[in-house]
């Protein structure tokens, strides 16, 4: 046999193998919904999605599928999930959606993981009019987003609320005689970092701080302990950092080894992940980040439990929870509408409340407004110790050292 | 003082970055593109060996090193010498090394996500430790001090055996290396080995106080490839000097300046020598 033959059988191979594999594809899809879900595996983002998106995508398919699938008026039907890496790049995903609507006709899409990546991608999702819950995405522009693509929805707030959780729990210690009125501040040069620093520049200000260092450093530094030094310098009483995942764990790092003394310790993403914890222990006792969970709430802690048993791994203390309760609104959505109508789905979220781990959700003009904003490490468990209309925010304690 | 002291720190950082990729496309010409996911894979085993088997991440490096020799000594013998031997001139061998080695990082990361998507995170000597008057990190001062025997070992043996004579010698000329007797396969092999192995190492040392993830290796790329340009392709006292001098320009932006301009002042002193010095600070100029 030479090797023309031989590719010739391999290719009359193959196409047979294409085929059947073609035909079994469509017959399966008739007795499932199929789901999409793009977000990053590879690049920046993707040791982020790695925590608080892709496990609770497994949970719930798990769950989902386990009960037997989703009810629907023509019985029930499984949901089969259909993954791309995005590799955090908004063109890729944006490709990622475009080839889950035109080629695996997907009924649904499971909204991208980041705030870009949200708005880079609505108008993808609009112009197929899947409706789009986003998570992980905070922004001063949610009115105006809203109003422009009718099936986006928000479910973990604006970069106003964000910003200003942190300026209650500060004035709450500064009331307290806790800590005094200076504040030293940084942030990561990227859009999340900048856009954070300007909101809370004047809204410190008008709480009465006084920012005594206030310094960017870009995406990716090496060293941070010229930033640690330069705040430590300032003499602040408290320390806040609009921050990302890889400069959350440095700046930490640093603060302990210069051994940084502020009453209040803030950075922002990856404070919430368990790894977080898991590397500096009681170290960190008492510092504040972004967003918090209840751990003592039956439901959250029940979530907590079928996480870990699920995904073999801990949700985080902040996202995760809120990416499977948007997961819950979608099952629930489609099961109230009983088919997978994409312009009926949209509606319904629209038009009912939904019953999840976060609690009741009810969308307000597209927007839950029902999420924690900071949270703070109290002996080994990341509580929320300020929300927007949750209840159960424990008590902020000082920050007393770094033992 | 303190801007000395961190500068120098993570000018030794640096200098773990650059050298491995100095022997590789210095001598073997090789132009390395996966040479941030060899790090980064150092850095995963050290993780992966600390969480799950409380390793020293010192011990982990002594056992990577010649994992990391014997598997880029495959690399080039398997994918990278028969792109050598078809390329016509140093041009073609550069291109084709390119891409192949770009295809190769894909396949790195893809790797590494499959072992752990998430960020490489741990505690070890993340202590404070005070020298010449300045607090600094025991992780980062223990790298610096590695980073150091490695590249005094390094010019030391290029300078003073013959194995190393041979070395250089195919750096300066591949053919009238050829033409003294020096078996060039052999010797590229050889440095594209151990520059794969001196990158695993600096990888097990940096995850000890950078977070790394599977995919940020081309940052480190970049970095190193700044680095070996600047102190001349192929000279290790260059790259060295250059790690060192990027590692106090950007300290001494950041304490003095700004932090947010570190970038731009580390592309600025590239931009610079790439003006007046485009062979770099040791190089030769090509004849």
């Amino acid at each position: 046999m030479n090797r023309r033959e031989v590719l010739a059988r391999l290719s009359t191979g193959l196409a047979v193998v294409g085929t059947a594999g073609l035909l079994s594809f469509s017959a399966l899809a008739a007795d499932t919904i199929k789901i999409g879900a793009v977000a990053p595996k590879t690049g920046p983002l993707a040791g982020g999605a790695a925590v608080s998106q892709w496990p609770n995508i497994e949970l719930w398919a798990k769950e989902v599928n386990d009960r037997g699938g989703l009810k629907l008026k023509d019985g029930q039907k499984k949901v089969e999930i259909i993954e791309y890496d995005d590799k955090t790049n908004p063109g890729e995903h944006i490709k990622a959606a475009q080839r889950l609507a035109t080629q695996d006709k997907v009924d649904f899409i499971i909204a991208p993981y980041g705030t870009g990546f949200n708005v880079a991608a609505a108008p993808i999702y609009a112009k197929y009019g899947y409706p789009q819950i986003a998570v992980t995405s905070i922004s001063d522009q949610i009115g105006e987003l809203t109003g422009r693509y009718p099936g986006l929805f928000f479910t973990l707030g604006s970069t106003t609320d964000f910003v200003q959780g942190v300026v209650h729990v500060l004035t709450g210690l500064r009331e307290k005689g806790d800590i005094g009125n200076k504040i030293a501040m940084v942030n990561v040069a990227d859009a999340f970092g900048i856009e954070l620093a300007d909101v809370a520049r004047p809204l410190f200000t008008e709480a009465g701080f006084e920012i005594v260092y206030d310094k960017s450093y870009p995406l990716g530094t090496p060293d941070l302990s010229p930033i640690i030094k330069g705040a430590k310098a300032a003499n602040p009483d408290a320390f806040v950092a609009w921050s990302y995942p890889p400069d959350t764990f440095g700046l930490t790092e640093q603060a302990i080894i210069e051994d940084f003394q502020v009453k209040a310790f803030y950075t922002a993403v990856a404070t919430a992940f368990p790894a977080y914890g898991g590397k500096f222990g009681s170290k960190i006792n008492n510092v504040l980040g972004a967003g918090g969970t209840n751990p003592d709430d039956p439901k959250i802690a029940d979530y907590r439990k079928r996480h870990k048993e699920v995904t073999g791994k801990e949700p985080d203390y902040w996202a995760s929870a809120n990416t499977y309760a948007a997961l819950e609104v979608l099952a629930q959505a489609i099961e109230g509408v009983g088919e997978a109508d994409r312009e009926k789905v949209t509606q319904y979220i629209k038009d009912h409340s939904f019953d999840t781990v976060m609690g009741e959700l009810k969308f307000e003009n597209q927007n839950s407004r029902k999420y924690w904003t900071v949270g703070q490490w109290q002996d080994g468990v990341f509580r929320g110790v300020d929300a927007v209309n949750i209840d159960g925010a424990a008590p902020v304690r000082v920050k007393e050292g770094w033992e | 003082m303190d801007i000395l002291v961190s500068g120098l720190l993570l000018g030794g950082t640096y200098a773990l970055v650059a050298m491995g990729l100095n022997l590789q496309y210095g001598v073997a010409r090789i132009m390395n593109l996966a040479s941030g996911e060899m790090l980064v894979l150092g850095a995963l085993a050290a993780f992966w060996l600390f969480t799950t088997a409380q390793l020293s991440p010192v011990l982990t490096m002594i056992m990577v090193a010649p994992l990391a020799f014997i598997g880029n000594w495959l690399i080039y013998q398997l994918l990278l010498r028969p792109l050598v031997k078809r390329a016509k001139n140093q041009g073609q061998l550069e291109v084709d090394s390119i891409l192949a080695t770009f295809g190769m990082s894909f396949a790195l990361v893809g790797i590494m996500v499959a072992i752990h998507g998430e960020y490489f995170t741990y505690s070890y000597l993340a202590n404070p430790f005070e020298i010449l008057g300045t607090t600094v990190a025991l992780n980062r001062f223990v790298a610096f001090v590695v980073a150091l025997i490695i590249g005094v070992t390094l010019v030391l043996w290029l300078n003073f055996t013959r194995p190393g004579t041979a070395v250089r010698a195919v750096s300066v000329n591949t053919e009238a290396a050829k033409l003294v007797g020096i078996n060039v396969p052999r010797i590229s092999a050889l440095s594209f080995a151990l520059g794969g192995a001196v990158t695993a190492a600096g990888g097990t040392l940096i995850s000890t106080f950078i977070t790394l993830d599977a995919s940020v290796g081309v940052i480190f790329t970049m970095k190193a490839l700044i680095i070996v340009i600047m102190g001349g392709v192929g000279d290790m006292r260059g790259s060295i000097i250059a790690a060192l001098l990027l590692g106090l320009v950007e300290t001494a932006v950041a304490t003095l300046i700004d932090p947010g301009l570190t970038l731009v002042s580390a592309y600025l002193i590239f931009l610079g020598i790439l003006l007046f010095r485009p062979q770099g600070l040791f190089g030769k100029r090509a004849t």
